[in-house]
């Protein structure tokens, strides 16, 4: 498999990169050489083994549905950039 | 709008069920609805690092309690995914959702339509993800609010197969799901919070041939009215689109009330591209056998099964059925006055009539009525014995209303209760034959000329007299008594 500087446009719009012309080439080239090297694991014979979610052999654990958090909102908005009336306020997002 | 000749209409909804948890899915912040914004935003929900989501046992009950009642496939293992994009109301530019493996497997819904007729609906999955924040886009100085206390409220995205062939259609099945989810008492059903929120997939064909059309997709609709409004804007915008020789788009849409017409929210040229995978901070959740039976023991009886039950073994027609069994709390009362009474009939009639005439009204929930069952169904018990008039149990029910009772009030205590108002309020149907035979040949000795039109075959002017005796009685007169002694006394026959 492999990559063109088309795909990665693609990729860092999705992304929300901006790449210059030159960082485009670039790494347009550095990932097609890591893709091909990850393409060495396609060589390895993965018939009868069921997809894996989760390197760990262990299941969910799970939370009694209680309420347990006190939201000291004052607290975790000091660090925000600009808030009013309670919102935490970002650049503006048209629907 | 009705169909236009020629066309096939195709939908299948995505509702989204907000489940009724007391906390979030991967927080321990609360739910609650309305509260100051971003009070009931914790750092999980904030995206702050190194927080780490921790799953709630009872959304995945609720998910399951939802697959059992819909006979769907429960997965052993089911897992989570990150669905990315970006968008401040989820702040960790992913949301958590399940995309190969859903907890719940196809299963299918029994939808009661207008005719009478049941429609199976199938449902291709129903999997568990956490609710977006909301934005403000009131002027902030030119920028956006964010409230995130709606972040990370679990939702069950349920998904339809595209199987409804028309807005009606998709309507009762929107409405079928909302009183399922109320009966298993895993979502408040109050759609006018966004408690439950659907999409729409639309398209047309032209009649008779069986490949889908290229659809659309309106999103966030949250009335059962707009639903239907949306699609059939759609449909017809979709039909003028082909039968102008032009193409249906894949495209997202926006319902626009007010104009009455969908609008396009993103189109397919920056159409999202969510990159699922695993989310690697969730392992996968695994459920036993155990838990599933435990939760199937504790199913109630489902609208359906009222449905049918209220149908076969208290005789009611299919319209009356279904209105009764939409809520579980009108369902609840129906029966306790149908048990209490004896009447299941009469007991519908008055829920379906009076008491909910009243209820609109006074713009109260059933659990809030003043009359409780008990007391409904000793006053149905009196116009059964014949005590009361159809009449006067209204003008009871009236009293009865302006002093509430206790929703628990026990049935002998309504029993005496409405006994007493009878009598205070001199209700007591009069079936003294002795007294009626009296007032009778009064009116009849005193008004001949009318006499003299009944015998000459004019049998309309018996309601003249049978009105005379009710205004002497105050209405209090058993009708049917009344009836069958004026026929006695103007044929001239003796009683």
């Amino acid at each position: 498999m492999s990559v063109d500087t088309k795909d990665i446009t693609g990729l860092s719009r999705l992304a929300k990169l901006a790449l210059l012309p030159d960082e485009l080439t670039q790494v347009t080239a550095d990932l097609d050489r890591i893709i091909a090297m990850v393409d060495a694991l396609a060589e390895v014979d993965t018939d009868g083994v069921a997809p894996l979610a989760h390197p760990l052999d262990a299941v969910q654990r799970m939370r009694p549905d209680a309420v347990t958090e006190e939201v000291d909102r004052d607290h975790f908005q000091g660090i925000a950039p600009a808030t009013q009336d309670g919102l935490y306020l970002v650049p503006r997002v048209v629907e | 709008m009705s169909e236009r000749s020629g066309w096939e209409t195709v939908i299948g909804l995505e509702v989204h069920v907000q489940l009724a948890t007391r906390s979030k899915i991967f927080s321990g912040a609360s739910t609650a609805f309305g509260a100051a914004p971003n009070t009931q935003a914790s750092p999980v929900d904030l995206a702050l690092p190194g927080t780490l989501p921790v799953l709630n046992e009872e959304a995945v009950r609720m998910a399951i309690r939802f697959g059992l009642a819909t006979g769907a496939e429960i997965n052993r293992e089911s897992v989570f995914d990150r669905k990315n994009y970006f968008y401040p109301d989820l702040p960790k530019g992913y949301q958590i959702s399940q995309f190969s493996q859903p907890i719940v497997g196809k299963g299918h819904l029994d939808v009661q339509l207008d005719d009478g007729q049941t429609l199976r609906v199938g449902i291709t999955r129903a999997h568990l993800e956490e609710d977006a924040g909301k934005s403000l886009h009131e002027d902030y100085s030119g920028m956006t609010g964010i409230d995130l206390n709606r972040a990370g409220t679990p939702l069950l995205e349920v998904v339809s197969e595209p199987d409804l062939r028309s807005s009606a259609q998709a309507a009762a099945y929107f409405r079928q799901m909302h009183a399922l989810v109320r009966y298993l008492g895993i979502c408040d059903g109050n759609l006018n919070e966004g408690s439950m929120r659907c999409d729409a997939n639309v398209s047309v064909r032209p009649q008779g041939t069986t490949e889908l059309g290229q659809r659309t997709e309106i999103k966030n609709l949250n009335s059962f009215r707009f639903l239907q409004q949306a699609i059939d804007a759609e449909v017809a915008r979709q039909i003028e689109v082909l039968e102008s020789g032009g193409r249906i788009v894949q495209e997202t849409l926006l319902y626009e009330p007010e104009l009455n017409r969908t609008r396009s929210m993103r189109s397919k040229e920056d159409s999202t591209d969510y990159r699922y995978f695993p989310e690697p901070d969730l392992l996968p959740v695994v459920v036993d056998d155990a838990l599933i039976e435990a939760i199937r023991a504790t199913l109630p009886e489902l609208p359906h099964e009222k449905r049918e039950r209220y149908q076969a073994e208290l005789g009611l027609g299919a319209y009356d059925a279904a209105w009764l069994t939409s809520e579980p709390e009108v369902a609840a009362y129906f029966e306790a006055a149908a048990e209490n009474s004896g009447e299941a009939k009469l007991a519908a009639n008055w829920v379906m009539g009076e008491l909910s005439g009243a209820l609109n009204k006074a713009e109260l929930d059933i659990t809030r009525s003043p009359v409780s069952a008990t007391r409904l169904a000793a006053l149905i018990r009196r116009i059964k014995d014949g005590t009361l008039s159809s009449k006067t149990a209204k003008q009871l029910f009236e009293a009865l209303w302006q002093e509430p009772a206790a929703q628990d009030e026990a049935a002998e205590a309504a029993a005496t209760c409405i006994d007493q108002r009878i009598e205070a309020l001199g209700l007591k149907q009069m079936s003294d034959s002795g007294e009626l035979a009296r007032m009778v040949d009064e009116v009849v000795a005193a008004n001949p000329a009318q006499v003299e039109q009944f015998r000459a075959g004019k049998d309309k002017v018996l309601g003249f007299f049978v009105g005379q005796i009710m205004k002497q009685t105050q209405g209090k007169a058993n009708p049917q008594q009344v009836n069958e002694l004026l026929r006695a006394a103007l044929s001239g026959k003796p009683d």
